[in-house]
């Protein structure tokens, strides 16, 4: 059998049973009535209890969403979604935990399995076995709400704040109101006000002026319960010269039903700050015949609000029936930089479209897109890129890069760049490739002794390294391995 | 014997490249396989290593007295069979070291094996390289990516000496090398020639075989040997071309 043929042979008997994290928890929950209306937006908002101002910031979205139709612009199909045949709020029983102790210790083992340590004494453990590794904060999301945020009172002292949204919303009103809808208004987009109306948890970080923060963050959203949606809303601001390297996980059980998840995260960099954001998107993607997986349908936007500010994007998006989503960046602040690195790989029925925005407002802003494709498959995967200047952002530079491999013949792989200049200083460059995965490059390697599952894999990761080089040393382990199983025929 | 092919038939696109081709190779030979542009030399290189699209019709390869045609290349290779290309493949993205070490380790598992642990890898490249003029940042450049023709070829000639094969089939490796690339290419070879190790050495010019010198030469036109013979056979040919085989083998 030819070696490409192999390799998608192999790459075809990709099945439900390559999804290492497709196991339910067995949880008691509590759930909002089955719908969306005003009731389900007072349910939510009450669980959380919630003060009016919130409450009314919610209602006010969920009146605008009735307005509004569902956009069909993006190259992906998808079954008529009936909103009203979800639930938009779930959280295990059990809550106000004073501790981690009090968390489900199904819950705990949830995470145990999924490898992401909840207890810190086993973090700090896993200090003294590696040297070098570093201590990573995570805020656990389940379902609808935080069930375990690390090592707070270690960021408390650095006068970091990192909780989850709903306790932001509590503890520290003044920052939340002045900052939450500030980068994505409420009525922005179809899928971020429906976020807007019916949000559930989500991180919340604040860095004070000055402060870089001394540990990664990291969220990890699980979604356990059947016919629920997750709607997810993360707000982070680094203040004047402050730092934060945030990192984002997600994962859900196999279900039959398509389940919806439509996030929301807005950064916020004043002068001279930098935010850095990666992400391991690995929800579940359907079984071979599209049956099943999540809906993904994100809106994520950073704004470079001060003058010197950086906000880097980096994304591994391997899960998801359906993804829809455009990290963005508006480059407000004179000298400010944005970045958009994406891996985007595609198996099965999978359908992807995303990129980026890098909008040109200030003076000297300088943006870097690089985009690597990787189809498989039945699969349809769209890079989907704007780049605007300002009239008056003199000096503006983009460079972007968006190349597509393609393994199989019954893939497909798209590059829609949109590049607008209304500055004639502006200098954008754009280059796009497509490639098929190569015949003589799988001959050389397998006349050094590779399988073709080997030889896939370490093509694949030398098209891929520039983007993996910009994630956090111990998540590009991590997402390289991912890659592999995405593709190969073997779970890792 | 080492290997053995016997009364090979290739087609290759529905074209008839190789015609009964017979060929025998001992445990720890160095033979030559000369021949003008078109006979097949090639064509031999990639049906040993097992490429597709390479379809025989009729005849067998052994080795060890074991068929090896329906072997996947990593099978093969794994068996000890090396192919030096002629055209090195480019590999954007991959660190010389690291397709080096996922080579060796594969090979390795599939002989049952263990791995190698990183030190010692390391001590192996590095006192293999040296030999080759290759130096560390070389090594950590994607394979084959920007290489001159030398470097590519000495490249090859560093796979050949870590992955230890017992048959190593050079395709040309002389093609496109300066002399003193070729010299460091030779005196690679010849450092791996030992009794244990059989060697296909494939060229047009007599040129290499000056410095890798061959136990056997034999003569390829139109898909078959035409004649053999010993060392003295590729001066020969130097002296008076391929021509008078063209019509031996029609």
């Amino acid at each position: 059998m030819p070696a490409v043929q192999e390799t998608v042979e192999q790459v075809r008997r990709i099945d439900v049973d390559q999804y290492k994290y497709g196991f339910v928890t067995d949880i008691e929950s509590e759930k909002a009535p089955k719908g969306l209306s005003e009731d389900t937006v007072r349910f939510i908002s009450a669980k959380k209890s919630e003060p009016q101002w919130m409450l009314d910031w919610r209602l006010e979205a969920y009146k605008r969403w009735q307005t509004m139709r569902e956009p069909t612009w993006a190259r992906v199909d998808y079954p008529k979604i009936d909103y009203q045949n979800a639930y938009y709020y779930s959280a295990p029983k059990k809550k106000a935990l004073a501790s981690l102790d009090e968390v489900d210790p199904e819950i705990l083992k949830t995470y145990e399995k999924l490898g992401i340590p909840l207890r810190e004494q086993e973090i700090l453990a896993g200090v003294v076995r590696s040297e070098g590794e570093r201590r990573v904060a995570v805020d656990a999301v389940f379902d609808s709400v935080s069930v375990a945020t690390t090592f707070k009172e270690e960021l408390k002292k650095a006068g970091v704040i990192f909780m989850p949204m709903s306790e932001a919303v509590r503890e520290h009103p003044e920052l939340v109101k002045k900052y939450l809808g500030s980068v994505v208004p409420t009525s922005d987009n179809f899928f971020a006000t429906l976020n807007s109306a019916v949000f559930s948890d989500g991180s919340f970080v604040y860095v004070p002026p000055g402060v870089r923060c001394p540990m990664e963050l990291s969220t990890y959203f699980r979604i356990n319960e059947a016919n629920t949606g997750q709607f997810e809303r993360t707000l982070i601001i680094a203040d004047k010269g402050a730092y934060v390297s945030y990192l984002e996980g997600c994962t859900a059980p196999m279900r039959d039903e398509n389940q919806l998840h439509a996030a929301v995260v807005e950064l916020v960099a004043h002068d001279d700050a930098e935010i850095k954001y990666s992400t391991v998107q690995n929800w579940y993607p359907g079984d071979a015949d599209g049956k099943g997986g999540i809906f993904n349908f994100v809106t994520k936007r950073g704004d470079c609000r001060g003058a010197r500010s950086k906000i880097s994007w980096t994304q591994v998006e391997t899960g998801s029936a359906i993804t829809w989503k455009y990290p963005s960046c508006i480059l407000r602040g004179d000298n400010s930089r944005g970045e958009f690195y994406s891996i985007a790989i595609s198996n099965g029925r999978q359908q992807v479209d995303s990129g980026t925005k890098m909008l040109h407002l200030g003076k000297n802003t300088t943006s870097r897109i690089i985009s690597k494709g990787i189809a498989a498959g039945k699969s349809n995967n769209t890079y989907r890129g704007l780049v605007t200047a300002h009239r008056k952002a003199a000096n503006a530079r983009n460079f972007t890069n968006c190349d597509s491999l393609l393994i199989g013949d019954q893939c497909g792989a798209h590059t829609v760049p949109y590049i607008e200049a209304k500055n004639a200083s502006a200098v954008f460059e754009h280059e796009a490739s497509t490639s098929k995965i190569s015949e003589d490059m799988l001959f050389y390697c397998r006349q050094r002794g590779m399988s073709a599952e080997e030889a896939t894999a370490l093509v694949v990761n030398g098209f891929v390294k520039d983007v993996l080089q910009q994630l956090p040393m111990e998540f590009a382990v991590e997402a390289q391995k991912l890659i592999s199983i995405s593709l190969e025929g073997s779970v890792g | 014997m080492l290997l053995e092919v016997k009364n090979l038939h290739v087609e290759v696109e529905d074209k008839k490249i190789l015609n009964g081709l017979t060929l025998s190779v001992e445990k720890g030979q160095v033979a030559a396989i000369m021949g003008p542009n078109g006979s097949g030399k090639s064509t031999l290189a990639y049906v040993l290593a097992g490429k597709d699209n390479y379809k025989v019709t009729e005849g067998d390869v052994l080795l060890d007295g074991k068929s090896i045609l329906a072997m996947a290349p990593d099978e093969r290779a794994a068996k000890g069979l090396f192919l030096a290309f002629q055209y090195p493949v480019e590999v954007p993205g991959v660190a010389t070291m690291t397709f080096l070490r996922t080579a060796l380790n594969a090979q390795r598992k599939t002989r049952g094996e263990a791995e190698l642990s990183t030190p010692e890898f390391m001590k192996l490249v590095r006192e293999t390289s040296k030999h080759l003029g290759i130096d560390q940042e070389m090594l950590r450049r994607a394979v084959n990516v920007g290489f001159s023709g030398g470097e590519k070829k000495r490249n090859e000639i560093l796979q050949m000496a870590i992955l230890q094969p017992r048959l190593a089939v050079l395709d040309e490796t002389d093609s496109g090398l300066d002399i003193d690339a070729l010299k460091i290419v030779a005196e690679g070879v010849n450092r791996l020639r030992s009794p244990k190790r059989s060697m296909i050495v494939i060229t047009h010019y007599q040129r290499l075989l000056n410095f890798i010198v061959p136990d056997v030469v034999h003569v390829l036109a139109k898909g078959r040997v035409v004649k053999s013979g010993g060392k003295e056979l590729a001066l020969e040919l130097e002296a008076k071309g391929y021509a008078q085989y063209a019509d031996e083998a029609a």
